[in-house]
């Protein structure tokens, strides 16, 4: 059993993989490739020496059809957005526009039109994404095998590169906005004269590796930790569930609920969490404190 | 665990989903969220601009209501000194126009008590002519006596 269980949960927690393989590569069912190709990998020892070159395809699906899911209903209720009384798919909307913005006016209070947009884009997506969570763990992998699909990892946020794709996509928002109202001078400035400073020009220069050196960590703190927190919240929660689905079947219902309804909460509560540190985030970079 | 290409795919959905949010879902609802808000502020504001009115209208309409009832109550007034005016002068007229009668008649009355008393005076010197001439036996002649006789009626 020991053996199967680790097995099932390695599997579990192993993306459907497509990427390149290189020549003469021997291949999880015994065949050796004749040249370097795109295919997708057969085990998890495949996928991994795929390396850089190789797409989550299930992380990637699942997120984009979330994410055109999100945009559908989202698109919808714009175009029939009406100033009168409005319906319920109008009226959901709205609740979640108007949170958002509250959100963002409380934190930023500069003028930006990406930013809002932005924030409920997060929101609404990384809910979504973490919802997938609360599917029983073994549902759609299961589909899927039917359909001659062997690995399915249906939750997108359990994917670091998901998170990670999103972080950075933030950071690079980050150092966009921080040049843009800073300048450059403004920017190097700020990474390297402070928390330390001196009048005395002497001391100033040698204090600038020390500065660099904090302010560096904490700018490249932002993503990574932005990333890992979601990440490693879902991936727990994740890791828990198929732990759960391990048990006998009248344990996992008395421990697979708590936990799902105390997810619900984690999911939420992680989803707006991206989205504050975002705006957060954001809005230190508009702001020329220093 | 391995980082690849996700994460580039990933960032450029990422992409793709904010910008069509920022043109497409967002402009539109929070226009319409605005709109709402405009009118529901326009719609206090015109009925705080209601109250306003009315308040305004019931206090012109309790000013003009007792404008009209002291206008009433002078024409009342007028009418009342006017018919009182009226009553007095009728009676004066009655009572003078009475006294006119009454003197009138009087007048009347003394015209015809002379007319009358002469006409006596006339008869009565016929009938004691008459009678002097029974007496007498003979015609007396008017014309003789006449200066008696004139003497005779002023006498009675």
């Amino acid at each position: 059993m020991a053996g199967s269980a680790s097995e099932y949960i390695q599997h579990h927690l192993q993306n459907l993989t497509y990427g390149k393989l290189p020549a003469g590569y021997e291949r999880a069912d015994g065949t050796v490739t004749s040249e370097a190709g795109w295919t997708l990998a057969q085990s998890g020892q495949e996928a991994s020496d795929m390396g850089f070159w190789a797409l989550h395809v299930d992380s990637l699906g699942w997120a984009v059809g979330l994410g055109v899911l999100f945009l559908f209903l989202f698109r919808m209720a714009a175009k029939r957005a009406t100033s009168d009384t409005p319906g319920g798919l109008q009226n959901f909307v709205e609740v979640m526009i108007e949170f958002v913005d509250n959100s963002v006016k409380e934190t930023f209070h500069g003028r930006n039109k990406v930013i809002a947009p932005l924030a409920l884009t997060i929101f609404c997506w990384v809910f979504l994404m973490n919802l997938m969570d609360l599917v029983p763990v073994d549902f759609l992998p299961q589909l899927f095998h039917l359909a001659g699909l062997d690995y399915m990892k249906v939750v997108p946020t359990t994917d670091v590169n998901v998170t990670l794709g999103m972080s950075l996509s933030v950071f690079a928002l980050i150092i966009y906005y921080s040049l843009k109202v800073k300048g450059v001078g403004g920017f190097l400035g700020e990474l390297t004269l402070h928390p330390f400073s001196s009048d005395n020009l002497f001391l100033k220069i040698l204090l600038v590796p020390v500065n660099l050196l904090l302010e560096g960590v904490s700018l490249i703190a932002k993503p990574i930790s932005l990333a890992l927190r979601l990440f490693g919240n879902l991936y727990a929660g994740e890791l828990i569930f198929i732990l759960i689905a391990l048990l006998p079947l009248w344990a996992q219902w008395t421990l697979s609920v708590p936990w799902a309804i105390f997810h619900i909460l984690v999911i939420t509560l992680q989803a707006f969490i991206f989205m504050m540190l975002t705006i957060v985030y954001l809005s230190m970079a508009h702001e020329d404190s220093h | 665990m391995n980082i690849n290409l996700t994460m580039i795919g990933q960032a450029i959905a990422f992409f793709i989903f904010v910008v069509f949010c920022m043109k497409y879902v967002w402009p539109p609802i929070m226009a319409a969220l605005q709109e709402r808000q405009k009118k529901i502020a326009d719609g206090l504001a015109a009925s705080d601009r209601a109250a306003r009115d009315l308040e305004l209208a019931q206090e012109k309409s309790a000013q003009e209501l007792r404008e009209a009832k002291q206008q009433a109550a002078t024409l009342i007034e007028q009418a009342n000194k006017r018919a009182n005016q009226i009553v007095e002068a009728s009676k004066a007229d009655a009572r003078k126009e009475g006294e006119k009668l009454i003197e009138q008649a009087k007048a009347e009355i003394e015209q015809e008590r002379n007319q009358a008393r002469d006409a006596l005076r006339a008869e009565i010197a016929a009938i004691a002519i008459a009678g002097a001439e029974k007496i007498l036996e003979t015609s007396v002649d008017a014309n003789k006596h006449s200066e008696m006789l004139d003497k005779l009626a002023a006498e009675l």
